[in-house]
């Protein structure tokens, strides 16, 4: 049996929550006050994740940088991975927001995207 | 002299909103003035997620939400002038500005809504001791400088102040390969979001430390390290806790004040507490036809909060030009009492007040299981248990206009109560 503990995130309140994954996985949350806290216990112990954001070089744009972000949230174990491949990564403009930059990064399934229109110079 | 019905001084999120809801309210000769390169202020460095929560239902990055303001304003044909900085306001509302092409001009508005933002403490406003070595910087000119810019601020970073900014540029730097070696604060909580702390210190474990602050700079041309003390009650150095970390930068997120110089010049009244503008109901201030919101007006959390109080701005001066309303000779005064450090708006003018009017406020202290109350010239109207309430978190109350039915109060107090 393991045992984590969390500051929960989904209100102001911030609970301090104990998570416990048993023997055979089944997965305990006390000190929560309300099922989005016991939720989001389980996810952060079984699969955390979190939308990775960063910037990669951009050529002949108005701007040296363009922001760009995973379209949507990845295993949290994965964040240096992508940003490795983020860092490899460079742009030429046009670039439309939602354009994908790298496709499956770091093999997540999930793209890299702009997040920021920049018309070509 | 040229004329503009309303000018809009700044084009940040703030700027765009209340310009967009100007327009949509039925002017047509509506003007920004942007002193940047692009619209969108500060939203463009922040490259994080999180905004649009309320507004779109949605976990946007700063430019992304930035856009949608910007595209709506380019839809709906708004001019807008960039590289120009404004360097007056007066109280009859004549604005002279400065750009590359025009020179200086000045202009004529009809209202005027300001939206210049805010801007961050800077070390000198802090007092810190020691050399000024390369390697200090606020954290929002950091997250310019590699966001925007794309530099790299340092390689080893001690950060000053557990603001938002500074938590999400701990994350940053940490991201793209800066170690992050502590972040301490001088009150005994955060003043940013539970979740910052979670997902920008916990998650790459960089340590908080609480009712500690910097009592020494160390390195004459580049930082080379910090002495940090913890503080007591009084928030002051207790002699002997004294520790060096060696860092080659040092961030300082100590708060956010509004940018009021212009609102200054024009004659507005501004708010001790706020740094902003006094303003009633309609975010009107002390200079009739002078309305003020977002940042400038009090430091916000929520840039979803900032939108919608711009939008209310905006339509409010489109009301002003069209002459429609009018002040009413009745004002009713807000008071921020006890736990309670400020309301906005700081009055109402009942008379021409619409149906419901939120206002916003920040308690001075973290409250657990404590009540809202308001009182109409003593008398306790309503009380409202908070689970818990912290300075870093805006609140808000809704007076309602057939809430005066039985008489209009002299003035109407917001306090914390068991």
């Amino acid at each position: 049996m393991k045992s984590y503990q969390l500051t929960c995130i989904q209100c102001p309140i911030g609970c301090a929550l104990t998570v416990t994954v048993g023997d055979g996985g089944e997965v305990t949350v006390t000190g929560n006050t309300c099922p989005r806290g016991a939720a989001y216990g389980e996810k952060e112990v079984t699969h955390p994740s979190r939308t990775v954001t960063s910037t990669v070089p951009l050529e002949g744009g108005a701007l040296p940088r363009l922001p760009v972000r995973t379209r949507t949230d990845v295993p949290k174990e994965k964040i240096f991975d992508i940003m490795a491949q983020i860092k490899k990564t460079a742009v030429k403009a046009p670039v439309r927001s939602g354009d994908t930059v790298i496709e499956n990064a770091a093999g997540t399934g999930v793209d890299v995207i702009a997040t920021k229109t920049v018309p070509a110079e | 002299m040229n004329r503009h019905d309303i000018i809009i001084i700044g084009g940040g999120p703030a700027g765009l909103a209340a310009a967009a809801a100007a327009r949509e309210a039925g002017v047509e000769d509506v003007l920004i003035l942007e002193r940047d390169v692009r619209l969108g202020g500060i939203l463009n460095q922040c490259i994080h997620n999180g905004f649009g929560l309320h507004t779109f239902g949605q976990e946007l990055t700063g430019p992304e939400y930035a856009e949608r303001y910007a595209d709506k304003v380019e839809e709906l044909h708004i001019p807008y002038k960039l590289k120009t900085i404004v360097a007056d306001v007066s109280a009859d509302r004549i604005v002279t500005y400065v750009n590359a092409e025009e020179g200086v001009q000045t202009v004529q508005a009809g209202a005027i809504v300001l939206a210049m933002g805010c801007r961050e403490r800077p070390r000198g406003a802090l007092g810190l001791p020691g050399y000024r070595p390369a390697g200090i910087y606020t954290a929002g000119t950091a997250q310019r400088l590699m966001n925007v810019e794309g530099y790299s601020v340092g390689k080893k970073v001690f950060i000053l102040g557990s603001g938002d900014i500074g938590l999400i540029m701990a994350r940053r730097l940490t991201l793209e390969g800066a170690q992050v070696c502590c972040v301490a604060e001088l009150m005994p909580y955060s003043g940013g979001l539970n979740r910052n702390i979670v997902q920008c210190l916990n998650d790459f474990n960089i340590p908080l430390r609480l009712s500690h602050t910097v009592t020494r700079i160390h390195g004459k041309r580049r930082v080379e390290g910090v002495t940090v003390s913890e503080v007591d009650e009084n928030r002051r150095p207790i002699p002997g806790t004294e520790e060096f970390y060696e860092c080659d930068t040092l961030l300082l997120s100590c708060g956010l004040l509004p940018e009021n110089e212009l609102s200054r010049a024009a004659g507005v009244k501004l708010d001790r507490v706020t740094g902003g503008p006094v303003v009633d109901d309609k975010l009107m201030s002390s200079v009739p036809g002078v309305f003020a919101c977002g940042n400038v007006l009090h430091v916000h959390d929520l840039v979803d909060y900032v939108s919608e109080e711009a939008e209310r701005a905006g339509r409010q001066a489109a009301e002003y030009v069209r002459g429609g309303g009018g002040d009413g000779e009745t004002v009713v005064t807000l008071e921020a009492a006890g736990g309670v450090r400020y309301t906005v708006p700081q009055f109402i003018r009942p008379d021409n007040m619409a149906d419901s009017v939120t206002v916003r406020f920040r308690v001075s202290d973290v409250f657990r299981d404590r009540s809202v109350a308001v009182y109409y010239d003593g008398v306790r109207v309503s009380k409202r248990k908070k689970r818990i309430m912290a300075p870093g978190e805006m609140e808000q109350i809704t007076i309602r206009k057939d809430g005066f039915k039985a008489g209009i109060p002299k003035k109407i107090t917001v306090c914390v109560e068991d």
